[in-house]
């Protein structure tokens, strides 16, 4: 059960304490007619973190890139020297005003921020209005929502807005109350408190607070310790309007004359429309009013969308076929073994063993549950999309240059998403919508079809991760990883980011791609000399993008099965080598954590089994235990359509992000990241076959279901000292899959290296064609009512 | 064309639409129903079950001239009318556990969520982890643990 913002949530403590070790904060009061306050993003953000020391562990590993200036300290960096203004503002009916420059895509960034502020301003959350910005050009990189990212990088700015908007009001009810000096006032609940008790709600001071002229100011934040709202749990802001109906999508937007519009995608990735030879025809099908070839096929604009669907089917087109031509997954796997880079024989004595792992991950789909989705209102000289972006800046570059207009005249509004997981960092969706409604000169509500999301959009892709590790006795002399991965397109701004913090990087000459590697993946043994790099193919023949985590589900798999090979190669317990050898006290107390509440090392009947997992990143630690149930009765039970395999029957995980804003949300992005891993561990990938994927629907694409839902789940926050937060949205899945995967090789006896497990066995499905390219609509519904 | 004509959330409606326009389009496209949720359109992901007559099903799947002038539909924008008090127990349990998290399956999930209940319910019985395996809604966010919760405890207040 929680809380969720009412007027009542509000701490009743206002009190303001000593300003001893205060953080004093720099912005702007606006010449506006009621008060409003801007401050630059970015400043006085998160300090990149030092090198951590050295723990005085048998073989000290050196620190890898990661463990000194990691993903998230780059794009804080990256944002510095560019970040523009955020508003914030108060009206009069005593609400503030926060227009985000991040995407909500589910993540509870939302509420977390109205947290925030709240908690500054002393005002009850419901009063917090927090909507997403519009692309801003002139932030340049600093409007990325990615790499976990969102509130590391807002946490200072948005409270020092906040302090500064609290000062005002300060400074204007003293001016009320006669002169009284502003700091014998108190503020609580939205409303400034003198000593007689004399309240002024902040509504009646708004437009006295307003200043007339834009006038630098400066304020101080309260302590961590007099932060009441940040830390408690609190439901989300628009709980309510999720399970009503009332939350609206970009798809239930109400835009003048927007019909319905989808593409008849190629039968190939990449493919081009040739020649389409039935444009008459299917424009006099019932509901059609458009047909137009687009560079990304032919597109159809219909009263309904299931109209849409039914011209698609019917057209008769003649395809080009695109840059992957007929390959499937064993020529991907072929390219990658050829890139692989030999692995060291490292300078050892004589009596080390060598243990080497090899693991492969098929390609996996990042969709969100809502397809890719936009709607367009193109004119001669300008355009308005409405969708979920993630970047919206490039969205609006890219768009623009499609579209032949200058950027400016392309107005990009960032509608709340139906989930991302690296899916909305780019805008394949908008731009087929923008190109539709140009061709069409008529505004068009655009979606993919479900097969079209599975075939047609962004991949995981398929890569191999190799290591080799040296012991002697019960040590570790050396750890050596190597990821070779297809392109992963980092084409959303991100490569300005990392190009912006590269003098800040203790590595050179890297790709892009390498240099998001290396930032992620930090060392978390004293293993002896540790490296890990990534070689990563240079052909752009696949739509790919990041999926939740990036490379670290992977490279944490490799890395945790290969920690319990060499448990059994020194014949240690899983548990107690990762104790002894895990280079931060904070990585072990999570690790301490849930092997103590998941009971490690407890007897388990035969075909079932534990497995540990740890991960670090974005300045915070996690680790995991899991339970598998892979007896034969459970692998084999029958579900009409459905990816059974072994059953996860106990997950148990625990996090230290550092600050915790949200407990509830927090938790929820756990939980999250959990089903993610079971997903990539055990059921989830898409098959390369003669130029595209096999997988076109939710039964084919077997992401976890109720029946792979583990029915025991426990989540532990670990607190930590830490006055800053780090990031959670992609932070549970690392752990939980390499938890997994040690607990599928206890449970079954075989060393898992394929991922999904499945991957490689059996098609569960029948595939369906690859044209026409969307399935018919069954019309049988009404039978399965029981 | 024709005219079709039945019930949506306690609500006489009459639409001029083709035969076979599935009735998601029906709600969506054509009544600005939009509470029910394209995911897939070939009734896999269920994402826009709604009830017809009390019971769950998925309109993406169910050509409009197979609505009889006599069927009630109730979308998740109806189910809080269906019972006394401002929000149907379901959807209360779901605020209070904070299930949402995107919130786009969500609508599909309580309506689904709603209709497994009154099954079990009708068989004199509680909600049982079997029960719960065989919802077939999908949550790309991973929200299953805290769905689990809400109908055991949802179940309790119906």
């Amino acid at each position: 059960m929680v809380d969720h913002p009412s007027d009542d949530a509000a701490p009743a403590d206002g009190w303001v304490g000593p300003a001893l070790g205060r953080r004093k904060v720099l912005g702007y009061l606006l010449a506006a007619p009621t008060l409003a306050v801007a401050v630059r993003l970015g400043v006085d953000s998160n300090v990149p973190s030092e090198a951590g020391a050295l723990t005085a562990l048998p073989v000290p590993s050196n620190d890898l890139p990661a463990d000194i200036f990691d993903l998230g300290d780059a794009q804080n960096y990256g944002a510095k020297p560019t970040s523009h203004l955020i508003w914030m503002e108060l009206r009069e009916d005593g609400t503030v005003h926060f227009a985000l420059p991040r995407m909500e895509a589910g993540q509870g960034i939302v509420t977390s921020t109205a947290m925030i502020i709240a908690d500054e301003l002393d005002i009850p959350v419901s009063k917090v209005e927090v909507t997403l910005a519009k692309a801003r050009p002139e932030l340049v990189m600093n409007q990325l929502t990615g790499g976990s990212n969102t509130t590391m990088s807002t946490y200072y700015p948005v409270r020092a807005a906040a302090a500064i908007a609290r000062g005002a009001l300060l400074e204007a009810a003293a001016a009320m109350l006669g002169g009284l000096t502003p700091n014998l006032l108190d503020t609580e609940a939205g409303a400034v408190v003198a000593p007689d008790g004399t309240k002024i709600p902040y509504g009646d001071l708004a437009a006295a607070a307003a200043v007339p002229k834009t006038t630098e100011v400066e304020a101080e934040l309260k302590a961590t310790s007099e932060l009441n709202i940040v830390g408690s749990p609190m439901g989300r802001t628009d709980a309510r309007a999720a399970v009503t109906g009332a939350k609206r999508f970009t798809l239930d937007l109400d835009i003048a004359d927007a019909l319905p519009c989808m593409v008849a995608k190629p039968p190939t990735i990449f493919g081009k429309v040739r020649q389409l030879n039935n444009e008459a025809e299917v424009v006099a099908m019932p509901g059609v009013t458009h047909v137009a070839v687009i560079e990304t096929g032919v597109a159809i604009r219909a009263r309904t969308f299931g109209q849409c669907i039914d011209a698609i089917r019917a057209l008769d087109v003649d395809w080009d076929p695109g840059p992957v031509g007929a390959d499937s997954d064993d020529d991907v796997l072929a390219d990658l073994k050829r890139a692989e880079v030999p692995l060291l024989v490292p300078s050892v004595p004589i009596l080390a063993k060598t243990v080497d792992t090899e693991f492969t991950f098929a390609f996996a789909s990042n969709a969100s549950l809502e397809p890719d989705c936009a709607i367009a209102d193109v004119r001669a000289d300008s355009a308005e999309i409405w969708g979920g972006f993630k970047a919206p800046v490039p969205a609006q570059q890219e768009i623009a240059l499609k579209l032949g207009l200058p950027q400016g005249q392309v107005t990009i509004n960032v509608v709340t998403g139906g989930g991302s997981f690296g899916r909305k960092l780019f805008h394949d969706g908008a731009i087929d919508a923008a190109l539709a409604s140009q061709a069409m000169r008529a505004p068009v509500r655009l979606m993919w079809h479900r097969a079209d999301a599975c075939r047609h959009g962004r991949m995981h892709p398929m890569c191999t991760s190799r290591v080799r590790a040296t012991t002697l006795g019960k040590q570790v002399l050396t750890y050596e990883q190597r990821h070779t991965s297809a392109r992963t397109d980092f084409g959303h701004g991100f490569g300005d980011i990392i190009t912006a913090a590269a003098g800040k990087l203790p590595v050179t000459d890297y790709t892009l791609s390498q240099t998001v590697y290396s930032l992620t993946a930090g060392a978390h043994y004293n293993f002896g000399a540790t490296t890990s790099l990534l070689n990563e193919l240079v052909d752009r023949r696949f739509n790919t993008a990041s999926m939740r985590n990036i490379y670290s589900p992977n490279v944490a798999i490799a890395r945790e099965v290969t920690v319990d090979k060499i448990a059994r190669t020194t014949n240690q317990d899983p548990y107690q080598l990762r104790r002894a050898f895990v280079r931060k006290d904070r990585s072990r107390a999570v690790l301490d954590r849930v092997a103590e509440a998941g009971n490690w090392g407890r007897s388990m009947p035969a075909g079932h089994g534990q497995g540990l997992g740890i991960h670090n990143e974005y300045h915070g630690f996690s680790a995991c235990l899991i339970e598998v149930d892979a007896t034969s009765a459970t692998v084999n039970r029958k579900i009409r359509k459905a990816v059974t395999g072994p059953r996860v029957t106990k997950v148990v995980f625990a996090v230290d992000v550092g600050l915790i804003i949200n407990p509830t949300g927090l938790k929820a992005q756990m939980m999250g990241g959990i089903m993610d891993a079971l997903a990539i561990v055990f059921t989830s990938s898409v098959h390369l076959k003669d130029g595209n994927f096999l997988e076109a629907s939710w039964d084919n694409y077997a992401y976890t279901r109720q029946w792979n839902t583990p029915p025991e789940l426990e989540i532990h926050l670990i607190e930590s000292n830490d006055e800053s937060p780090g990031g959670a949205g992609e932070f549970g899945v690392a752990a939980a899959c390499g938890a997994a995967a040690n607990a599928y090789w206890a449970a079954t006896g075989t060393m898992p290296t394929q991922f999904p497990i499945n991957h490689n066995g059996p098609l569960h499905f029948d595939p369906f064609p690859y044209t026409p390219s969307v399935p018919p609509s069954p019309t049988n519904g009404l039978d399965f009512v029981s | 064309m024709s005219t079709h004509t039945f019930k949506v959330n306690g609500n006489q409606v009459s639409v001029e639409v083709e035969d076979d326009v599935r009735l998601l389009w029906v709600l969506r496209d054509v009544l600005g129903i939009t509470g029910p949720k394209y995911g897939c359109g070939i009734n896999v992901c269920k994402a826009c079950t709604s009830h017809i007559n009390g019971k769950a099903f998925n309109p993406c799947a169910v050509r409009v001239a197979d609505i009889a002038a006599g069927d009630e539909v109730t979308t998740i924008e109806g189910l809080a009318d269906t019972v006394e008090g401002d929000l149907h127990p379901m959807q209360q349990s779901w605020i209070d556990h904070d299930v949402a998290q995107c919130g786009y399956c969500q609508p599909g999930q309580i309506m689904a969520a709603v209709d497994l209940v009154r099954r079990v319910k009708a068989e004199g019985r509680a909600v049982t982890d079997a029960d719960l395996d065989t919802i077939r809604n999908v949550c790309r966010c991973g929200t299953y643990p805290r769905i689990r919760s809400a109908i055991r405890d949802g179940a309790e207040r119906m």
